[in-house]
C-alpha cells in the first residue's frame, strides 16, 4: 500500500516538473501545463501525508 | 534518521535540552540537516527576493556570479564558524549568551529577535495576501507603496493573519509537519513556473537563454526609483541574508545536534536550492510579468506565480508564505514570553500575531525586504562576534570565558556596550561614509570582536 502511495506521490512531483520541460521545448501549451501542475499538486498533497514522516 | 521527519523534529528539538548539553544518543545524522536546510530556505521570501534583484537592475553575470560566491561564503560561515562552536558546546545560542552576557542582556536580545521575527512574518503574510486576493480582484501593491493601498488589501491581510495566528496559537507541530511535506514540492513549482514562461521571453533553445537573460531578465538597468545592484550587492546580500543564523550564531541551536562540525556544509542544500535556483526562477517570472505588463510597477508575487503556473503557482505562494510565517510568529511569541514565563503562550502568540498582521498591512515591508533582511542580520551579528571571541580568543589571552556566569552578574557591560556600540558605529559608517546596509556586516563583525576584547580586558582587570 505504501509503495503504491509513494508511486502516486512521485507521479505528482513528475506532473509538476516534466510538463514544464515540454512547454520550454515547444511541445506543450502552458495552459495544459498549468492543469497538469494542479493535478500533480493534488496527487502529492493527497498521498504524501500517509507515508512521509511515518517511515523509520 | 529519515530526512523526511527532520524539519518538524528539529523545530521541536530547539525546545529540548535548553539548559544542558545535548546528550550523545540524541545526536542526528547529516540527512536531518540537509532536509531541514532545503526545506527552511525555500520559502515565501524567495518569491520576493528574486524579483527585487530584477527591479534593482542587476546584470545576469553579476547575479549568477554573486549568488554563487555569496552562497558559498554563507555555507563556509555555517561550516567554519557556527557548527564547530555548536558541536563543542552542544548548547543553544540563548544558554551560551546567558553564560557570557547575563540573563538581563539576553532578554534584550530576545526582544530585538522577537520584533524582527514579527516583521519577517508580516512580510510573508503580505506575500500570501497577494495570492489570496486574486479571486477578489484586489488592487495589488506597487514597488513604491509603503502604506496600505486599499480597504480590501487590509481585509485580506487581516483574514490571512487571523488564520495564521490561530494556527500558531495551537502550536506549530502540525504546520511544521505540513511544511516538511511541501518542501519537496515547492522548489519544483519555482523551477517549473520559470521553465514554462521561458518561451514567452523568446527562449526557444538552450543557446537562446544567455542572450535573452541579459536583454530581458537581468538587464543591468534598475526600475524607476530603485538603486542599481552590482556583483558586490548580490554577493554580500546572499552571504549576509542569514547572518543572524550563521555569523550571528543562532543556528548553534540546530547544530548542537550534529555528530560532526562538518555537517555545517549541509547548509549548501538550502543555499543552492532556495537562495540560488529559486531566486533565479522567481526573477524570471517577474521579468515575464514586466514584459507582459509593459513595465508596470505593480509588485505582487501571487498574480505573477498564478500567471506562470496557474492555481499550483498561487497555492505555492500561499503555502510558502504560510509555512514561513507560522513558525516565525510562534518563535516570536516564545521570544517575548521569555520576558515573563508566567505569561500564557497562547496569549503572547495572539498579541504577537496581531502586531505581525498590523505590520503586514504595510506593503513597504515587502518592497524593502532586502533592506529589512540585511538589517535583521546586522542587528544580531555583534552577539555572534562576542561568542566567537569568548570561545576561541579569551582562553588564549588570559580572560575569563562565560564571564556573567563566573562573576555571577545579570548584565555583562562589555557585551552590552559591544552590541550597542557596534550598531552605533555601523550607523555612523552608513550616514557619514555612505556604506550601504548590505556591506556593514563585515566591518561590523571586526568592530564588535575588537570592542568586546578591549572592553573585557578593562572590565575583567
Amino acid at each position: 500500500m505504501k509503495t503504491a502511495l509513494k508511486i502516486i506521490s512521485y507521479t505528482g512531483l513528475g506532473l509538476t516538473i516534466v510538463p514544464s520541460l515540454l512547454v520550454a521545448a515547444g511541445i506543450l501549451a502552458n495552459t495544459q501545463n498549468k492543469t497538469l501542475m494542479l493535478v500533480g499538486m493534488i496527487l502529492w498533497f493527497a498521498t504524501v501525508p500517509f507515508w512521509m514522516g511515518k517511515e523509520q | 534518521m529519515e530526512q523526511t521527519t527532520t524539519f518538524a523534529q528539529t523545530l521541536e528539538s530547539v525546545n529540548e535540552f535548553e539548559r544542558e548539553p545535548v546528550p550523545e544518543h540524541k545526536l542526528k545524522g547529516i540527512n536531518s540537516f540537509i532536509g531541514m536546510f532545503a526545506g527552511e530556505h525555500t520559502a515565501g521570501t524567495e518569491f520576493v527576493i528574486g524579483p527585487l534583484f530584477v527591479a534593482h537592475g542587476v546584470s545576469a553575470a553579476d547575479l549568477i556570479g554573486g549568488l554563487f560566491f555569496g552562497n558559498l561564503l554563507a555555507v563556509l560561515s555555517w561550516a567554519f564558524i557556527t557548527a564547530p562552536v555548536a558541536v563543542k558546546t552542544r548548547m543553544t545560542l540563548y544558554y551560551k549568551l546567558e553564560k557570557i552576557c547575563g540573563p538581563l542582556l539576553v532578554k534584550g536580545y530576545n526582544i530585538v529577535n522577537g520584533v524582527m521575527f514579527c516583521f519577517l512574518a508580516g512580510s510573508m503574510i503580505a506575500v500570501s495576501a497577494t495570492a489570496v486576493g486574486i479571486p477578489f480582484n484586489m488592487p495589488m501593491p506597487s514597488l513604491g507603496d509603503m502604506y496600505p493601498t486599499s480597504f480590501i488589501w487590509v481585509v485580506v491581510v487581516f483574514a490571512v493573519g487571523a488564520v495564521i495566528t490561530f494556527v500558531a496559537m495551537r502550536g506549530y507541530e502540525q504546520v511544521s509537519h505540513f511544511a516538511n511535506l511541501a518542501a519537496a514540492w515547492m522548489p519544483l513549482v519555482f523551477i517549473a513556473a520559470a521553465l514554462a514562461v521561458l518561451p514567452e521571453l523568446g527562449v526557444q533553445s538552450l543557446s537562446d537563454f544567455w542572450p535573452i537573460a541579459n536583454e530581458k531578465i537581468w538587464t543591468g538597468i534598475p526600475q524607476e526609483g530603485q538603486s542599481l545592484f552590482t556583483f558586490w550587492h548580490v554577493l554580500f546580500f546572499s552571504w549576509f541574508c542569514n547572518m543572524a543564523m550563521h555569523i550571528g550564531m543562532a543556528d548553534m541551536s540546530i547544530f548542537r545536534y550534529a555528530k560532526k562540525w562538518q555537517y555545517g556544509f549541509s547548509s549548501a542544500a538550502g543555499m543552492y536550492v532556495g537562495h540560488y535556483i529559486a531566486w533565479l526562477a522567481s526573477g524570471i517570472l517577474y521579468a515575464v510579468f514586466l514584459l507582459k505588463s509593459g513595465g508596470s510597477d505593480e509588485f505582487a508575487p501571487g498574480p505573477v506565480a498564478y500567471y506562470a503556473a496557474g492555481l499550483a503557482g498561487a497555492a505555492c505562494v500561499v503555502i510558502a508564505g504560510w509555512t514561513t510565517a507560522n513558525p516565525t510568529i510562534y518563535r516570536a511569541g516564545l521570544a517575548f514570553q521569555s520576558l515573563n514565563p508566567r505569561w500564557k503562550t497562547w496569549k503572547v502568540t495572539l498579541v504577537t500575531g496581531l502586531v505581525t498582521t498590523l505590520a503586514a498591512c504595510f506593503p513597504g515591508l515587502v518592497m524593502k525586504l532586502l533592506d529589512f533582511v540585511a538589517l535583521y542580520g546586522l542587528l544580531l551579528m555583534p552577539m555572534g562576534a562576542v561568542i566567537i571571541m569568548d570561545f576561541y580568543v579569551f582562553p588564549r589571552i588570559g580572560l575569563k570565558s562565560d564571564y556573567a556566569e563566573n562573576a555571577k552578574i545579570r548584565f555583562n557591560l562589555a557585551a552590552g556596550v559591544t552590541w550597542l556600540g557596534t550598531l552605533a558605529l555601523c550607523l555612523v559608517l552608513n550616514m557619514t561614509q555612505g556604506v550601504e546596509i548590505f556591506f556593514l556586516g563585515l566591518p561590523g563583525w571586526f568592530i564588535a570582536a575588537a570592542m568586546y576584547v578591549v572592553l573585557s580586558k578593562i572590565i575583567q582587570k
